[in-house]
């Protein structure tokens, strides 16, 4: 075992004990009498902020209830109905931003109902009995093809398939799942959970999984507009922006989306190797989550370098204080100005109201390793009209091209989130139904 | 998914969950947008006779008993009946019975205690097209001092009276709601099952008070520092409710008459234990009043469920099916011998079951010096107390002893077979076991 001192970039900094511990699940689920409680609390509020509050509008206080008379699996159907990814939104949604925030128990008690952990509750409850809750209607003979298998695709391809079409869905990666498999911190989606979901989602049939194909190399637009009825595509941000400052091309600098994709494909995270001194460039998700996993692998100090305060961060206080109190330093107000091999110098920022600039004075912290976590980029537009550098769509996800819609981070308008895109990839399929059938 | 569909009296609806004569349906915008919430029935707001209609206190008219959290256990109600005028009311039936031709739809009424005032009212009922009637026997406050309501309930002759003159002058099903602020349920059941009804529902509101402000020193809802008993209702009344629907159910003279049971119905378990005990639909008021029309989703999705779990294919499976294992205390087995037992992993330690045993019963948890409680079995008689006390479900339990095992409380062995107080030997009036 090395230690974490040992300077470079280096597996093994941890005993198997404390990766074990540290990867295990963020919150651990709730048991019967802990979700009795906590369902307690809940308050059946008329047209519910909670509800409001969610992308994909689950019944929060409905399913709530249903945990309370001491039927979860009603709670799930409840959940699924709406959000057919509800287990992993349970683990993985920013809820202090969107239905805890909302709840009106944040306003009375400054302690919302804990609405995730009760949502997890109530999915766990079906997913471990593997029984798909949900029936497809008749075949309607009408075929949809669906690119990309992360969040957007797999909602949109369930609702299709429930509503009687066959889809088939391809993906360019080995597994389903997308960034739930491949980019979700490891500890919010702990023993293969995405994995085991993928499989009970498609337990409702109706849906080929054809994974390995990637559009824009076998498979291209025009053909999967010929051989089907329908296109959706979910294929999500594949690319990472470049720092654009000396050095960007060092050794130690690396994209922090697959250093995650890489910790959370591994079997054996003492074989993983990451930097003594760590420093993240970005102030989203992916920069507190390759922050936190850095840690959590055995970096001896981690920091986030943010190029603006604390208000504009795109990870909540929630996230930041999980940070801190992992031991990740966040510096604001700092932007990347050049790397060295083993230390980055970073300018300190200022706005006056006409733009971000750097104030000339900078700093240096030792860095063996250098993540990029400042935003990804759409690698896929099948050749659709493209704005804001997303995919264009209006209504429920229709591009530019007949019979072609799009969902999810790839497509104008989502909030890159695991829940936008799949209630994007489920409006998607309603609309895409309401076309096929004429509705 | 089970299927909810119930016919009760030849009234079919959706689901068996249908809503209490009360404020939630005092009016058509009201009703229509509870059979869009999804009940299966409703029964109208009482109606009284033409004319101008009663009035309703200015004031407070609802007070309430809370649980932890300000959870709404029990609503107590001086309100009267509708306080719209007679053919207003008669017009919204008609048009919404049109056009919720699959949902029941009943008529409370009370009029006074006068054949004329029935035979009036009864062909403009008709006229709606509702399928069935409700006489309101059963309000406790403000009608009864007009000679109505639980005035007439009370009486088991008007009701039988009143009863028989809905027959003559009606043909469609009658339903005679009881008060439950009565001695023995079963005497106006027996009347109105004399008079004819097709069945009873029951309870109606219980005679109560509140809370009462310490400061005006006055009952509440106080209106212009006085008060007056209110009608309770709510969770808390299911108890007194449930015994009073066993009663009937269980009661050779009206075995088998159809009950609508009412009283603190909130969720799916609540209906499906009214409805084990002789129950063929349910009727709820409090719950939509504290919750919404919406509350309806939970009882419809649990009941299905649980049907599902216990293979019920509909409800006629399961109504009634608790009413044989309802006795008297004379018939209980007193051979059957049961100990509490403690789950240590499950225990946090609280204590509660030790101050409630060790203070008000037998003295039979002992605790140790780290808090480690555990049950003696030589003191317990299994009363439960501790079970009831505990914060934690499921963390005490009745174990039965098994046939042959001793007591060690009473140094007895415990007996296989069946023996009651009517056997016993400390009973001066037992006859010898064959
Ligand atoms: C590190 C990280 C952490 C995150 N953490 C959270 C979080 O905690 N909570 C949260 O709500 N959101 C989080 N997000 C955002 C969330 O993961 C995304 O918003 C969500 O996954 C978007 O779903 P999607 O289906 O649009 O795209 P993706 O999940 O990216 O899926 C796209 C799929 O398309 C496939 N694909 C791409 N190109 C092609 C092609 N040319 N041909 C075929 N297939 C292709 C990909 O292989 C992939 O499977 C995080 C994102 C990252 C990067
Ligand atoms: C405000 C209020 C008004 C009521 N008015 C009537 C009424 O007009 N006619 C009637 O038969 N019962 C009336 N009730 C009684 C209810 O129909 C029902 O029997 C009782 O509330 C018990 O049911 P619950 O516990 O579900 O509320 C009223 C109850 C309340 C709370
Ligand atoms: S806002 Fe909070 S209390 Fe109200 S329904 Fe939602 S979870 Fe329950
Ligand atoms: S059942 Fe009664 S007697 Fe036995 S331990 Fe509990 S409280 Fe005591
Ligand atoms: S009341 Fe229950 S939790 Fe408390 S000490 Fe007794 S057994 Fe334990």
């Amino acid at each position: 075992m090395t230690s974490p001192t040992a300077p470079g970039i280096v597996a093994g900094r941890l005993s198997a004990d404390l990766l074990t511990a540290g990867f295990a699940d963020l919150h651990a689920p709730l048991d019967r009498h802990e979700a009795h409680v906590a369902a307690d609390r809940c308050y059946f509020c008329y047209d519910a902020p909670c509800m409001t509050a969610c992308p994909t509008g689950i019944d929060i206080p409905l399913f709530i209830r249903q945990i309370s008379t001491g039927t979860p699996e009603a709670a799930a159907r409840t959940i699924l109905e709406s959000n057919i990814l509800g287990g992993m939104c349970a683990r993985v949604c920013p809820t202090e931003d969107l239905c805890e925030g909302a709840c009106v128990r944040e306003a009375a008690e400054g302690k919302p109902v804990e609405i995730g952990r009760l949502q997890r509750y109530a999915t766990d409850t079906v997913l471990t009995r593997q029984g798909h809750p949900f029936t497809r209607a008749a075949e309607t003979g009408k075929r949809v093809a669906v690119v990309g298998a992360g969040p957007a695709g797999l909602s949109c391809a369930h609702r299709l398939a429930m509503l009687g079409h066959a889809v088939t869905l391809y993906d360019a990666r080995p597994k389903a799942g997308g960034l739930n498999e491949y980019g979700i911190a490891a500890y919010k989606s702990t023993d293969g959970f995405a994995q085991r979901e993928v499989a009970w989602l498609l337990g409702i049939g109706g849906i080929t999984l054809d994974a390995g194909k990637v559009l824009g190399g076998e498979l291209s637009l025009d053909t999967l507009s010929d051989e089907f009825d329908a296109v959706f595509l979910g294929v999500g941000l594949g690319g990472v922006n470049a720092l654009g400052i000396d050095g960007d091309d060092h050794d130690g600098v690396r994209d922090a989306v697959s250093f995650i994709a890489e910790l959370r494909q591994s079997t054996d995270l003492s074989a993983l190797p990451v930097g003594r001194n760590v420093v993240v460039i970005g102030g989203g998700m992916t920069a507190v989550d390759a922050a936190v996993q850095s840690k959590l692998l055995g970096a001896e100090s981690v920091t986030i370098a943010y190029r603006r305060g604390r208000e504009a961060m795109g990870a909540s206080r929630y996230e930041q204080d999980l940070a801190a109190s992992h031991g990740v330093r966040i510096l604001f107000n700092v932007k990347p100005h050049a790397v060295h091999a083993d230390a980055i110098d970073l300018e300190y920022t200022s706005d006056d109201g006409t733009g971000l600039r750097g104030t000339g004075e900078t700093m240096t912290l030792s860095a063996d390793q250098v993540f990029r976590a400042i935003g990804q980029t759409l690698t896929t537009d099948g050749g659709l009209t493209v704005e804001g550098r997303k995919i264009k769509v209006t209504g429920a996800g229709r591009t530019t091209r007949d019979g072609v819609w799009a969902g999810g981070d790839c497509a104008l308008g989502g909030d890159d989130l695991t829940v936008t895109a799949v209630a994007q990839g489920r409006d998607a399929a309603l609309d895409i139904h309401a076309v096929l059938t004429g509705a | 998914m089970a299927d909810l569909t119930t016919d009760f009296l030849g009234i079919k609806s959706p689901n068996p969950f249908w809503l209490a004569s009360a404020p939630p349906t005092d009016k058509e915008y009201n009703v229509r947008r509870a059979y869009e919430a999804g009940w299966g029935g409703v029964v109208w707001k009482t109606l009284g006779s033409e004319g101008p209609p009663v009035v309703n206190v200015n004031g407070p008219r609802y007070g309430a008993i809370y649980g932890a959290d300000r959870r709404l256990l029990g609503l107590n109600n001086i309100e009267l009946i509708t306080d719209r005028p007679l053919e207003v009311n008669l017009e919204e039936i008609a048009r919404v019975k049109a056009d919720y031709p699959d949902r029941a739809l009943i008529v409370s009424l009370m009029v006074p205690c006068e054949e004329q005032a029935w035979k009036d009212i009864l062909p403009r009922v008709m006229e709606t097209n509702a399928d069935g009637i409700e006489l309101n026997f059963g309000c406790p406050h403000g009608m009864a001092e007009r000679g109505m309501g639980s005035a007439v309930g009370q009486v088991p002759e008007y009701i039988e009276m009143v009863t028989r003159w809905c027959k003559t002058y009606y043909d469609r099903p009658v339903i005679v709601k009881l008060t439950p602020n009565i001695t023995d349920v079963r005497k106006p059941a027996h009347a109105a099952k004399n008079g004819g009804a097709d069945a009873v529902s029951l309870i109606n509101t219980i005679n109560s008070i509140t809370s009462v402000n310490l400061d005006a020193m006055s009952p509440e809802p106080m209106i212009d520092g006085k008060g007056t008993h209110g009608g309770y209702c709510g969770p808390a009344v299911k108890p007194i409710a449930m015994n009073m629907v066993a009663e009937i159910a269980r009661d050779p003279g009206t075995r088998g008459m159809p009950i609508s049971g009412i009283g603190g119905v909130t969720t799916w378990r609540d209906a499906a234990e009214f409805m084990a005990l002789g129950c063929g639909n349910v009727q709820v008021c409090t719950a939509a009043m504290t919750y919404g029309f919406k509350v309806v989703a939970e009882m419809k999705s649990g009941l299905s469920q649980w049907m599902d779990e216990k293979g019920y294919t509909s409800t006629a499976d399961f109504i009634g099916k608790a009413v044989p294992n309802v006795t008297d205390w004379q018939y209980l087995n007193l051979n059957y011998v049961a100990k509490a037992k403690i789950d240590q992993d499950a225990c946090i330690s609280c204590g509660r079951c030790y101050a409630a045993c060790e203070d008000t019963s037998h003295q039979a948890i002992a605790m140790s010096a780290d808090r480690t409680f555990t049950v003696i079995d030589a003191e317990c008689v299994a009363c439960n107390l501790c079970v009831d006390v505990c914060p934690v479900e499921d963390c005490i339990t009745m174990e039965a002893m098994a046939p042959g095992t001793t007591d060690p409380r009473t140094g007895k062995v415990v007996q296989k077979d069946y023996a009651n107080w009517t056997t016993h030997p400390n009973n001066p009036g037992a006859v010898a076991a064959e």
